[in-house]
């Protein structure tokens, strides 16, 4: 009954260093607190009340000593600055092959969608040894989705897609909690993630896929929510064509209603695809009209995300990209990662599952 | 603090005539506490309104367009009016605190109306903006019209209404103060003439007037 | 100085019992409900907070009691363990932690340690009192109505399009008791500019002045921001419009960016006013001249203006821009050291002293060791990798209960003990206060210290229910509440009981330094009955110790 674990498990790439900034931290804080503890009790007991210490040359104020508690600390918080600035750096950086999955959370459940049609809910399928990249959005209020055993969180904003990665590194299912307060529910919307191994992932995609996958889901929204009479190769309306558009540079007015005002070049991400369905007037392409209604309201998220999808699809240099070339033969090592979690978890007992 | 005279608080009332409270050593103590303490709850101010400027000035980068956009319903011609109306009435404020600090208690008070008639003034060309916002179905929860503007637009409505809100209610409060002042002014209410109550009085108008004075550009005219 | 009455308090002067100083000037209910002595608002103060002290500690005790088993049994639904945990929140932060040094123990001994006799606004003084109170009135109509379920942090768009709860009433209960502290620490600021006595220089001042200056600086800049932000709040909620919803249009980041730009200030508008009592309390019972006094005194500034430049550390995981948050991750990590400076200074002060562990000690010491855990457990919050996992977990928890609770608490209970004879003129049970405090030292560590393995391990925070695996620590921490609720219940009781039977305390038991202690016990009315005039800096203890004829130091013949 006393036994509990003092780390969780460590289960993603994240996990030995964040627990090594972690007991760093731990470590000059114990030495800081027992050297206080100390010395305020030293110095309490040897010169209470009535005692024949010593108090010749009291001082009422030493700058040296002060431009020590200054300069010490300082440098040490800005060490420790750095070395937790490095790994935070790796903790929102993700890997250009990382496995795309969308994530919309609305209260109380998770939602996970993956691009090859299955979708999920309260649980998410990864599999170890490659990176995973999670794509999220909110339905209603702020959530935030955090998987203890990865040391990875993010918070899920409705209006917006962040993102957040991580790199399993041992089989097994992890729980997932909600940790930005959302309502009546919030402790319940949680669940587990189960990282397989590449083969079994494989082969629960293909079992569990209801559809084509959520490009080709995104194609038929597209469709209907007659995007594609005008974006579409046959249209007569003037609108900017799609294909190889996500992903590359995109000449925007600087002025949305005034053609002559010069154009700025962003890069067609994600939320540049989102924002152009709900809100085409905010951002027009350079030598287009801005003629585009606003589809705000009337597409789901969950719909948006297989538009997002789709376009993405087109877009540059992912064309054609399949379940198989997906970088199974990128991952670093992976496999030998899960064999030495997987060792090495036995000592936390009994932590999960 | 403390250049005290020792024998100012012997008295109740100081050399010019002033109440002193028990607890200042001498009027100029007393003056000072009030000033201070004046100017202390006009930066506490300047931070209320900075609040909701500082998130207006992000949404205004960050959704420039739609500003723009919005910010042509405004008239500014009836935005320079009412600057002009409200400069004045810091004017009136100014030679009322004069007034006040010279003993001329006629003239405290006729400039204290005055400054009411302006302040008055500027409420009312405000409302008369604010009805025909309402008529073109400009006012976000009440009857904003999102077919008519559409995207962000709403957002410049919710800080155009909650920024003018705020400083109308300023100005009311103000000038419910200024009435009454003028009234106990008349009725020869306070001992020293109420120069120091006339004088914090007129830093709070004057705070309400720049205010004002900032609002006029960052709502009206940068987006122009 | 001639110190002749005023006309406008012939009642009050009246003295009909002086040897109970402003407590005897009258005895009527209406002579404390418009009290413009700012002794008698002091102690309307404490009252109040006392009360909202123990209606946040009972839902307290409640969520403790929930979290014995992981499954929900204590509340009847996940919503009344919001919206407790919500009344815990709002009434400790707002009604117990912001107001309780400055409100009660400021307001006492602001104008007596400068040597004046009021503060500069006495009617203001009581009229903050009273907004106090109607501000409470709103959040406790808020709690019968039905409660509020949105967390005191009252994060958009939950709290300004889905709730269905009184997050209005308890909003504008928030921003009226805004302006109670507005107006106190505009008091505070004038009357430490303007009433200083003859002599009392700004490097004369107590750090416990210095430490409720700073404080009001702080409020004076930062109330206000939260003030506008739960207009807009308010103004979301009723009107629909799209401020932070992005359903409408809006940005719910911008509501954490203005929201934190005052709270995270609030956390030094707790704990600042906390160094100055234990600024004072180390010193009397060390009986040594703080160490580093310009130092003390500076870093209570520098907190002051840092603390409003870090407020994006509670936004890491917010998806705010990476850039930014290293900014306030650096500038967070630069905040550490003032508060650094406090901690090695208190225990250089003991260096070479004469340390007696009376009561008031003994909550400083805990105080000094529970605000260094808390304030370095911060090292993990504000560098980002380690806050990403730890973020709104227990571990959150746990450190700002060790700054908040183990600062603040404790100097307040600290302070308490060291002014109760000033306040009352009375003694209270050393015993019982030694008791007291060692069992709140003990309850509290029991409470929190499992949090932070709670928050390493994952447990977020805010859950009605949890996964078995932390059950373990979730006992242990219901365990010390318990303890805790005891420890805190004590000093309620003895001194409550001490003002009928304590032994009378004279002006100055402590034979303390400062000139809160050269006046009797309770003080007169007007404080002092002659003009104070000041000659030397605070914690003069060397003399005093000579006077004490110290065996050591009169053998080797030094001073």
């Amino acid at each position: 009954m006393w036994e509990f674990p003092l780390f969780p498990d460590s289960a993603s790439t994240f996990a030995p260093k964040v627990d090594a900034l972690y007991i760093g931290l731990v470590l000059i804080s114990a030495a800081f607190t027992f050297a206080f503890a100390f010395f305020v009790l030293f110095f309490a007991v040897k010169y209470r009340r009535g005692s024949n210490a010593d108090r010749s040359n009291i001082r009422d104020s030493s700058p040296l000593a002060e431009a020590i508690y200054i300069t010490v600390p300082t440098l040490m918080g800005i060490g420790l600055f750095i070395w937790g600035a490095i790994i935070y750096f790796e903790l929102i950086s993700p890997p250009a092959d990382s496995i795309e999955i969308y994530v919309t959370g609305k209260q109380w459940m998770w939602k996970a969608q993956h691009p090859e049609g299955s979708s999920e809910i309260n649980e998410l399928h990864v599999p170890a040894g490659k990176p995973v990249r999670l794509i999220m959005t909110s339905e209603d209020v702020i959530h935030s989705y955090f998987i203890p055993d990865f040391r990875a969180k993010q918070d899920v904003l409705p209006g917006r897609y962040t993102t957040m990665w991580f790199h399993p590194t041992k089989v097994g299912r992890f729980r997932l909690f909600c940790t930005e307060y959302c309502g009546t529910e919030h402790s319940r919307m949680g669940g587990w993630v189960t990282v397989m191994e590449p083969s079994a992932y494989e082969a629960w995609l293909e079992g569990s896929s209801e559809t084509n996958g959520l490009a080709a889901e995104g194609e038929a929204l597209f469709r209907q929510y007659h995007c594609s009479g005008c974006h579409g190769a046959n249209s007569t309306v003037k609108a900017p064509p799609l294909e190889g558009v996500f992903g590359g540079p995109v000449p925007l007015l600087n002025d949305p209603k005034d053609p002559q005002s010069g154009s700025k070049i962003i890069v067609a991400d994600e939320r540049y695809v989102r924002d152009s369905i709900l809100r085409p007037m905010d951002e027009v392409v350079s030598g287009y009209e801005p003629l585009m209604p606003s589809f705000a309201g009337q597409i789901p998220e969950e719909d948006l995300l297989k538009l997002v999808a789709y376009i993405k699809s087109i877009g540059r240099g992912r064309a054609g990209r399949t379940l198989s070339d997906r970088g199974m033969s990128e991952g670093e090592g992976a496999s030998s990662n899960i064999t030495d979690f997987m060792g090495g978890a036995s000592a936390n007992g009994g932590t999960d599952q | 603090m403390s250049s005290a005279s020792a024998t100012a608080h012997d008295n109740t009332y100081g050399q010019d005539d002033t109440y002193l409270y028990h607890h200042f050593e001498d009027l100029q103590q007393q003056h000072e506490s009030s000033s201070l303490g004046m100017w202390a709850f006009l930066s506490t101010e300047v931070l209320f309104f900075g609040g909701v400027l500082g998130a207006f000035a992000v949404v205004q980068t960050l959704y420039e367009p739609a500003m723009k956009a919005a910010s042509e319903h405004l008239d500014p011609i009836l935005g320079a009016y009412n600057t002009a109306v409200l400069l004045v009435s810091s004017l009136a404020m100014a030679l009322a605190v004069r007034a006040a600090q010279l003993r001329q208690q006629r003239n405290t008070v006729l400039f204290l109306v005055a400054t009411i008639v302006l302040g008055s003034a500027f409420l009312g060309v405000k409302a008369y903006e604010w009805i025909h916002d309402y008529h073109e179905a400009l006012i976000p929860g009440i009857n904003f019209d999102l077919e008519r503007y559409p995207g962000r637009q709403i957002l410049f409505w919710s800080f155009y209404f909650t920024l003018t809100g705020i400083h109308a209610l300023h100005m009311i409060i103000g000038i419910v103060i200024i009435a009454i002042m003028a009234v106990l002014v008349q009725r020869r209410w306070f001992t020293g003439g109420g120069a120091t109550q006339i004088e914090m009085l007129g830093l709070y108008w004057h705070f309400v007037d720049i205010v004002w004075v900032f609002l006029y550009p960052i709502l009206y005219l940068i987006n122009q | 100085m001639n110190s002749a009455p005023r006309s406008d308090d012939s009642q009050a002067i009246k003295e009909s019992d002086s040897s109970m100083g402003y407590l005897g000037a009258d005895y009527t209910i209406k002579s404390w409900l418009l009290t413009t002595d700012h002794k008698r608002i002091g102690l309307l103060y404490m009252i109040s907070i006392t009360v909202f002290f123990l209606l946040g500690g009972a839902a307290a005790s409640l969520l403790r009691l929930e979290l014995m088993t992981p499954r929900g049994d204590v509340f009847g639904s996940p919503d009344d363990y919001n919206r407790s945990f919500t009344i815990h929140g709002v009434f400790m932060v707002f009604f117990f932690l912001i107001p309780g040094v400055p409100a009660v123990l400021g307001n006492f001994l602001v104008p007596l340690m400068i040597g004046a006799r009021d503060l500069a606004f006495p009617r203001l003084n009581l009229m903050s009192w009273y907004i106090y109170m109607i501000g409470g009135l709103f959040t406790l109509y808020a709690l019968v109505a039905g409660g509020v379920d949105t967390g005191w942090t009252f994060y958009t768009p939950y709290s300004t399009m889905f709730s269905n709860t009184q997050v209005i009433a308890a909003a504008l209960g928030i921003f009226i008791v805004g302006f109670s502290s507005i107006l106190t620490a505009l008091n505070f600021i004038v009357t430490i500019h303007t009433m200083r006595a003859p002599g009392m220089t700004w490097l004369r001042l107590p750090l416990f002045i210095w430490a409720n200056y700073a404080t009001s600086l702080i409020i004076v800049l930062g109330t206000p921001v939260l003030a506008i932000t739960i207009i807009l709040v308010a103004v979301e909620r009723l009107f629909k419009v799209g401020i932070f919803d992005p359903a409408y249009g809006g940005d719910p980041l911008l509501f954490q960016h203005l929201f934190w730009f005052y709270s995270h200030p609030a956390v030094y508008i707790m704990i600042l006013p906390s160094f100055g009592v234990i600024s004072e309390i180390v010193t009397a019972f060390a009986r040594k001249k703080i160490f580093g006094y310009t130092f003390m005194a500076g870093a209570l500034l520098a907190i002051a203006v840092l603390g409003f430049l870090v407020w994006g550390h509670h936004m890491f995981v917010s998806s705010q821009s990476m850039y930014a948050g290293m900014i306030f991750s650096v500038l967070s990590f630069l905040v550490a050291v003032p508060s650094g400076i406090k901690v090695f200074n208190w225990t250089a002060t003991l260096y070479k002293g004469s340390v007696s562990f009376k009561t008031p000690m003994l909550y400083a010491l805990g105080f000094i060791g529970l605000f260094t855990i808390g304030g370095l457990t911060g090292l993990v919050l504000s560098t980002m990798a380690t806050d990403v996992h730890v973020h709104d977990t227990y571990f959150v928890v746990a450190h700002f209960h060790y700054i908040m609770v183990g600062g603040m608490v404790m100097a307040y209970l600290g302070g308490l003990h060291f002014w109760w004879p000033k306040i009352t003129g009375r003694m209270y049970s050393e015993f019982w206060g030694a008791l007291s405090a060692l069992t709140v030292f003990i309850g509290f560590n029991l409470t929190f210290f499992p949090q932070f393995l709670l928050g390493y391990i994952g447990m977020p925070r805010r859950y009605y229910e949890y996964p078995e695996e932390y059950q373990v620590l979730n006992v242990m921490s219901t365990a010390g509440a318990s303890v805790l609720a005891v420890g805190y219940m004590m000093p309620l009781l003895y001194l409550l009981i001490s003002l009928k039977v304590g032994k009378i305390a004279g002006p100055n038991p402590w034979a303390a330094s400062g000139l809160e202690w050269e006046t009797a016990s309770p003080p007169p009315t007007h404080n002092f009955l002659d003009t104070k005039i000041v000659t030397s800096g605070p914690y003069d203890y060397e003399l005093q110790e000579y006077a004490d004829s110290h065996r050591a130091v009169q053998e080797q013949g030094i001073v």
